[in-house]
């Protein structure tokens, strides 16, 4: 009898593992989720409402995958888990017994105890149920003739780029007093700031929600703002003020539980056999710098690759390389590699560079002495994953890092280059007079 | 702006309409010096024929459908005639008088010519004495109302950017109401082309002025199907410099199949035609064009001189040199989505299709079967061709060389690579005959998977697998498949459009020719996690 291993959760973390064990191993797999019944991916949820694609376009695998792979799938919420009798309590009364239990369940929005934070049409975006539902709550300009967009996250953004397309106006709260300045330094936030402006967003800095309005039937009419007491009328609230793991489920399990399911680099957990990963996963310290939760598609991904070599005998700590991350803020892309901080960490320093057009720039952050390069964020310029990696494993400078920006480039042909532009102005701020080196495919390949 | 695209969407249906009711206008009236002057032109030896045309058309008035239909039946009696006369001496045993008969009857093959002939010197009405108004109505104002739908975008589309907003809330574009008339429409618009060219003589007459200024003679059917084709892919492709007016890519290549079809395959065939030379489209390789081992092209070829000798062997060091070898140097691409006609139409009309490009594992297979079918059917056919050329034989192999070309020409010449490759666009996306059909296409995938520095490179890991790049891809290339493992794409089918890149939202595609080492990296783990992990993980698989 082959061991039987239950995923609970079908995103990214829980799916990458089941096709990581079967590739290694011949176990029994099964995949439990209350959301949909195949695997699809979360991210590309917004380009559903836009019209971009249909939600079939976001399953990356099609339907057969599953029966062939041997992975089971099963459309179930997990009630209850008794660890003790290693049997999960599903929604309907049903049971289910397993050998080794993976939690990757993922998260849900953040809510604050907002006064009306219940009412309908308030919703977060996270999961397909809350595509339907914004589909249902703003279906057009009609129905809702205004939104509000609470949060200035990657979900936030995305929600306001999502609703601009229906023609709603959108009124974005943002608590800071810059968009998402708690993780891009100052030039880069204030060129978002204008840029979400250009997209005739009202754009709030610097302001919290003080409470929800609704009417007698439940539904949402209005806002009102903290610092002003202004009341926004509106018909639909997007909730994106961050995510929580989506571990209540779990309380009285005797799993142990922080904010996420406390793990240890072996993403093990206190008890025997169970294991958490993704959103869901806290460590108990984090890794390599990072933070305890990682709630980023890539650690998901990161964390099932390493959990599933443990679970077929290879044992793994999750031990991620050098930081990176990408998102797209309406029509500006936005890598990252390495760590580059809101403001440089102590001994540290940045160098930015915007470009006259206002929707291009990266800022560096290094060393100040030895101008060692610690990471780059990079807007609407695209770069090469691999050789930034490389660079920052073999601890370059940042001189040599600009000197051979070209080889790093990933923009499509026939762009327009800004490696010199970008080197003059490092030339100026450093004092250096380094001159940019052609792109070679042997430094790439080397 | 929005009232501008309706105002232009009213202005471009009614120039269409016009262009459909032209066929049904004027009138057909045959002259005894007519008919005469025909009949000598082109050697018509039967009596019978010349004499029920005198006697049922001319002199007679007819709509387009009469005309066509009173002449396709002269020539149906015609040949029952001669059939009977035929089967009558058969069956005496007279042999002479037998093979007599043959040259009386007219090809059923020829019936489209013979009355398209005769329907072009029939014609009077509008349209015939009014070409430039007639031109003015239908092109001008097809242009001008698609302009006017067009241009409006660089407003509403917003800032520059990807901008792919309703493609699938609209009908048009999500294989609604709007896409199955424009299939209909097009299906019907090239089984009348292929095949009752004759009904739209009154379209070749809006263009006979401008087809005698470029070439001194009428405009056929195939004039204005060339025609149209441009003016379409310029209207279409001011629609892909504003949609993608921030991908550089995309505007070169949309300015270089531009270039291709308007100055190759249609002016310079043009002219050299006016010339009294063969028209050749320098650009068109074959095995995509099919014809040019048939006998009449190396007849046409090797009697015009010194022109025709270097057709021919440019035509040859074309498919055997420069083709393969700018395959190994750019992909494919350079070909099918910079310089060809068939590539160029879908890249311009095709795009707002792209999306329906079927990427399922089945589709796959059946790619891998019919395109290769068609190469290997396309080299038998010139095989048994060529054979027969150089022997004068009948058939080779047992194929009779004029079934063969025939077959050709209607199953995959007019049928695959007309009717259903443009014609269903709008439901099986714009890369129909492309992907699953064309033998170049399936010749230069070979070059292209075995033998090339081309490749999309995947980065590292900074896939999401949102699905953008699978869902615009036309080829219906599942290239998500290969993002979210970090593997390249490196795959026969990939024309190298560029949209996979343009449409991915976190800059993981890029189209690259780099050194042939590394360009297909099958990875398990990938970049971003331990990289011990990723050396045990990959050691692994190569060993094993």
């Amino acid at each position: 009898m082959q061991e039987h291993i239950v995923i609970i959760g079908n995103g990214i973390s829980g799916v990458t593992t089941a096709r990581h064990i079967r590739k290694a191993s011949d176990k029994k797999i099964t995949i439990i989720s209350s959301e949909t019944d195949y695997f699809f991916s979360r991210t590309a949820l917004m380009y559903v409402y836009m019209g971009h694609m249909k939600y079939e376009h976001t399953k990356p695998y099609e339907d057969y995958f599953w029966k062939k792979n041997r992975i089971d799938l099963k459309r179930a919420f997990v009630k209850n888990v008794d660890h003790q009798n290693k049997q999960l309590h599903l929604s309907g009364g049903e049971q289910m017994s397993y050998d080794k239990l993976v939690l990757a369940v993922g998260s849900k929005p953040n809510k604050f105890g907002w006064p009306g934070e219940n009412l309908n049409g308030v919703q977060g975006l996270y999961s397909k149920q809350d595509l339907d539902l914004l589909e249902k709550n703003a279906p057009n300009n009609e129905t809702c003739k205004r939104a509000v967009v609470v949060g200035g996250g990657l979900i936030g953004i995305e929600m306001v780029e999502m609703l601009l397309t229906r023609d709603i106006p959108v009124t974005f709260l943002v608590r800071e007093h810059s968009f998402w300045n708690s993780v891009l330094p100052e030039g880069e936030s204030a060129m978002l700031n204008r840029h979400i402006k250009s997209h005739h967003v009202d754009l709030r800095l610097g302001v919290n929600l003080e409470s929800i309005q609704g009417d007698a039937q439940g539904n949402v009419t209005s806002i009102i703002i903290k610092e002003t007491g202004e009341e926004i009328a509106c018909d639909v609230v997007g909730l994106t003020a961050g995510v929580t793991p989506n571990v209540d489920f779990l309380k009285n399990s005797g799993i142990g539980i922080g904010r996420g399911v406390k793990v240890n680099p072996m993403l093990e957990t206190n008890i025997k056999d169970i294991y958490a990963i993704g959103d869901c996963a806290e460590q108990h310290e984090g890794i390599n710098g990072r933070r305890p939760i990682e709630a980023v598609w890539y650690t998901g991904r990161m964390m099932g690759e390493a959990l599933a070599q443990t679970l077929t005998g290879n044992p793994t700590p999750y031990n991620p390389g050098h930081w990176f991350n990408s998102a797209k803020f309406m029509d500006i892309e936005y890598q990252t590699y390495g760590w580059v901080f809101a403001k440089p960490k102590a001994g540290n320093t940045h160098f930015h560079w915007i470009h006259k057009d206002d929707d291009k720039c990266i800022t560096i952050e290094m060393e100040e002495t030895s101008r060692t390069f610690l990471g780059i964020n990079n807007f609407d310029i695209r770069l090469r994953h691999e050789l930034l990696d490389k660079w920052l494993t073999e601890g370059r400078s940042t001189d040599y890092v600009l000197e051979h920006l070209k080889d790093a480039n990933f923009d499509p042909e026939f762009y327009k280059h800004y490696e010199s532009e970008i080197l003059e102005a490092y030339n100026k701020a450093y004092g250096t007079s380094i001159v940019p080196k052609k792109k070679s495919w042997k430094r790439i390949f080397a | 702006m929005k009232t501008i695209k309706i105002i232009g969407l009213i202005i471009f249906l009614t120039g269409m309409a016009i262009w459909t009711g032209a066929l049904f206008m004027g009138e057909f009236s045959l002259t005894q010096e007519q008919l005469d002057s025909f009949i000598e032109e082109k050697g018509i030896k039967s009596e019978l024929l010349a004499k029920t045309l005198e006697e049922e058309v001319v002199g007679e008035t007819f709509g387009t459908f009469g005309f066509s239909s009173a002449i396709r039946g002269a020539l149906t009696d015609n040949n029952v005639y001669y059939d009977e006369q035929i089967a009558k001496y058969d069956a005496a045993k007279e042999w002479d008088k037998k093979g007599a008969q043959y040259q009386y009857r007219i090809n059923n093959g020829d019936f489209q010519a013979f009355t398209f002939n005769l329907a072009k010197k029939a014609g009077t009405g509008f349209v015939r004495e009014n070409p430039g108004l007639m031109w003015i109505l239908t092109f001008g104002l097809g242009i001008l109302g698609a302009l006017m739908f067009i241009f409006p975008n660089l407003v509403l589309l917003g800032q520059p950017g990807i901008k792919n907003d309703h493609i699938y809330h609209n009908s048009a574009t999500n294989r609604g109401w709007i896409a199955w008339l424009v299939l209909i429409y097009l299906v019907a618009f090239y089984l009348v082309l292929y095949f009752y060219s004759d009904y739209v003589v009154n379209w070749t007459f809006i263009l006979d002025p401008i087809s005698r200024a470029l070439n001194g003679g009428d405009a056929s059917q195939w004039f204005v199907y060339g025609f149209m084709y441009c003016v379409i892919m310029i209207t279409m492709a001011v629609r892909m410099y504003i949609k993608y007016r921030h991908n550089k890519y995309q505007i070169v290549r949309t300015t270089s199949v531009l270039f291709f079809q308007i100055v190759f395959a249609f002016l310079i065939p043009e002219i050299m035609s006016s010339l009294g030379k063969p028209g050749y489209d320098f650009k068109n390789a074959f095995p995509l064009d099919y014809d040019f081992f048939f006998e009449w092209n190396l007849n046409t070829l090797t009697a015009s001189g010194g022109l025709g000798i270097f057709i021919l062997v440019w035509g040859i060091v074309l498919t055997l040199v420069i083709v393969p070898v700018m395959v190994y140097f750019f992909g494919k691409r350079w070909y099918c989505s910079w310089v060809c006609g068939c590539g160029g139409l879908a890249e311009t009309l095709g795009d707002p299709y792209r999306q329906h490009s079927n990427k399922t594992m089945k589709a796959w297979k059946l790619e891998r079967w019919l395109i290769h079918s068609v190469l290997v059917f396309s080299l038998v056919m010139t095989l048994v061709t060529l054979y027969c050329y150089f022997t004068g034989a009948q058939a080779f192999l047992g194929i009779n060389t004029n079934w063969i070309k025939d077959t050709y020409s209607f199953l995959i010449g007019a049928w695959f690579a007309g009717v259903i490759g443009t014609g269903f666009y709008p439901i099986f996306g714009n890369r129909v005959w492309c992907r699953f059909g064309c033998p170049l296409a399936a010749y230069l995938g070979f070059v292209q998977r075995f033998k090339s520095r081309f490749r999309i490179t995947t980065n590292g890991g900074q896939c999401i697998s949102c699905g953008n790049c699978s869902t615009y891809c036309e080829q219906g290339i599942d290239v998500r498949a290969y993002a979210q493992k970090g593997e390249n794409i490196v795959r026969s089918s990939c024309v190298g459009c560029g949209i996979c890149s343009a449409v991915c939202p976190r800059g993981v595609l890029k189209l690259e020719n780099g050194p042939e080492k590394g360009r297909i990296n099958p990875t398990q783990v990938l970049l971003g996690n331990d990289v011990d992990l990723m050396d045990y993980v990959n050691n692994e698989q190569h060993s094993a």
